[in-house]
């Protein structure tokens, strides 16, 4: 579903992605893993062309998108979660979620109402504007936001990032119900546990290198490889 | 006592037109960040293509004031397509030096089609006349003057809250590279945005027709100056400032102008200092966009 094929990002003159090449398949849930500044949240953003690599090939569903503009992406059906959330301040819940749903006009299963069963949260502040928002309602939101899109494959930077272990438990379960409506996922996240329990495949970064690809269980049986690129 | 509510009047009645002016550079300031020089041009412009519409070609009055600012929509569309854009990425200076050099160039252009001179301004039917109010003659257009700018306020306040347009708009002056990643079109939102802020600033130079007496090419640098402080004022990109801010400055000059003429035009920029040391973001940055 998603190819990278070599591509290079610069910020500037630091060349911050060096010949990364991944796949994911469609309805897998692939991790991107590695440490603060590994390179995991520029892939993400490469891909969604905020940040556009300079060289190498993109294509989702066989189709060429290194260098589209981040409206085209969305509209091919990639819908992004930022690390930061970057929920929109002084629009309500309600209207951060549909406004997801009328730009990018893609149709199909997630609506307001079925993102709201997911999160009730959501539902029950409906007219407060983002800016009040906790910081898991905001995760919520924003995730929600970028399932309004009806995409085919969501980004999602940092998802367990902050969140105390009984609520990452449950984005396990949700991660789960998203992907019975056949999701895709590539997810940055530094929880080595937490990726186990949602993806099946991993790749590690760092200084902007895959340097190790595998299944999550290899990776997370891999002593030496864990401690060499994860742990802290 | 008379005098008082005349010079108020007065004050109000101007302060509509910078508004108008200020209302577009606020919001493309909001939106676009590039602070445009040249918005002045359109009101000037908006002026100069009314007067031609009822004059050259014979027109109603009304018909120009929609005419002539649609026909501005047009010098802003390729004015953003095709210059703005190419600066987005530089540095302000650069952005100041296009837009600054837009000004010289509309002014000549003007000049060339219009003649150097000051050209008469025609009266308005069913408006000309004068009400008396407070024991003396006031214009009955100043007075639609003071309705029509709190209608756009208004307007302007609705489409931003309410539509989706709006919402649209508010999502990409907040967050420029999230509203893409949503699937806005920020290319095109950019220059409908900049379309809609020179339509406003045009349809207060139309607007202005009747109420300046004169058209001159200088028109646009005086109001563009006041609109550059109200904004400074109310604060950049917030609308509710620039609203509260034109109207503070039309009074403002308004009574500078009766009370202490030696300061007259000194007075605004006094002001304008005085707010920048004490509250530099203006009265509302932030509070609204």
């Amino acid at each position: 579903m998603l190819e990278m094929d070599k591509i290079n990002t610069y910020y500037g003159t630091s060349h911050v992605l060096q010949n990364v090449s991944l796949t994911v398949r469609a309805g897998q849930s692939v991790a991107l893993l590695g440490r603060n500044g590994a390179g995991k949240t520029t892939t993400l953003r490469s891909i969604m062309g905020l940040t556009p690599p300079k060289t190498g090939a993109i294509r989702f569903e066989g189709t060429p998108i290194r260098g589209l503009p981040p409206y085209e992406v969305a509209k091919n059906g990639i819908s992004y979660m930022p690390d930061d959330l970057r929920i929109f301040p002084d629009l309500t819940c309600e209207e951060n979620l549909e406004l997801a749903r009328r730009v990018c006009k893609r149709p199909g299963y997630w609506t307001r109402e079925k993102v709201e069963q997911l999160f009730p949260v959501l539902a029950d502040r409906r007219k407060q504007k983002g800016l009040s928002f906790s910081g898991g309602e905001k995760k919520m939101l924003s995730l929600g936001r970028a399932l309004m899109m009806n995409p085919s494959l969501v980004l999602l930077d940092e998802p367990s990032e902050g969140l105390a272990p009984l609520v990452v438990r449950k984005l396990v379960e949700t991660i789960g119900e998203i992907r019975q409506h056949g999701l895709t996922l590539l997810l940055a996240d530094q929880n080595l546990k937490f990726c186990k329990q949602v993806c099946e495949y991993g790749y590690i970064l760092e200084k902007g290198i895959i340097v190790h690809e595998g299944s999550m269980e290899a990776i997370w049986a891999n002593e030496e490889v864990v401690k060499r690129y994860l742990a802290v | 006592m008379e005098s008082f509510v005349h010079v108020c009047l007065a004050g109000i009645s101007a302060g509509m037109f910078i508004w108008l002016v200020a209302s577009g550079l606020t919001l493309i300031f909001g939106v676009l960040r590039v602070l445009n020089f040249a918005h002045g041009s359109f009101y000037m412009l908006g002026a100069y293509l009314c007067y031609t519409c009822l004059r050259f070609l014979g027109i109603d009055f009304w018909l120009g004031v929609i005419v002539g600012p649609l026909a501005v929509c047009v010098v802003g569309y390729v004015m953003e397509r095709f210059l703005l854009r190419r600066v987005y990425d530089l540095e302000l200076p650069y952005q100041l030096l296009l837009t600054f050099s837009m000004v010289l160039i509309f002014d000549e252009l003007v000049k060339i089609i219009w003649g150097a001179g000051s050209i008469g301004s025609p009266s308005v039917p069913g408006l000309s006349g004068s009400l008396m109010i407070a024991g003396r003659n006031f214009p009955v257009y100043n007075l639609f003057i003071m309705i029509v700018g709190p209608l756009v306020a208004v307007g302007l306040w609705a489409f931003l809250e309410r539509s989706w347009w709006g919402k649209i708009i508010r999502a990409a002056a907040s967050d420029r590279e999230m509203a893409a990643a949503i699937g806005v079109k920020v290319p095109s939102l950019y220059t409908a945005v900049f379309v809609i802020g020179a339509w406003l600033s045009a349809v207060g130079g139309a607007l202005a027709v009747p109420y300046v007496g004169l058209l001159t090419t200088g028109m646009g640098e005086a109001i563009i100056i006041n609109a550059f402080v109200v904004v400074v004022i109310g604060g950049l990109g917030s609308l509710k400032g620039a609203f509260l801010g034109a109207l503070f400055i039309g009074l403002l000059s308004s009574f500078g102008t009766r009370y202490i003429p030696t300061l007259d035009m000194s007075l605004t920029f006094i002001l304008m200092g005085v707010v920048l040391l004490w509250r530099p973001q203006g009265f509302f940055a932030g509070v609204d966009r």
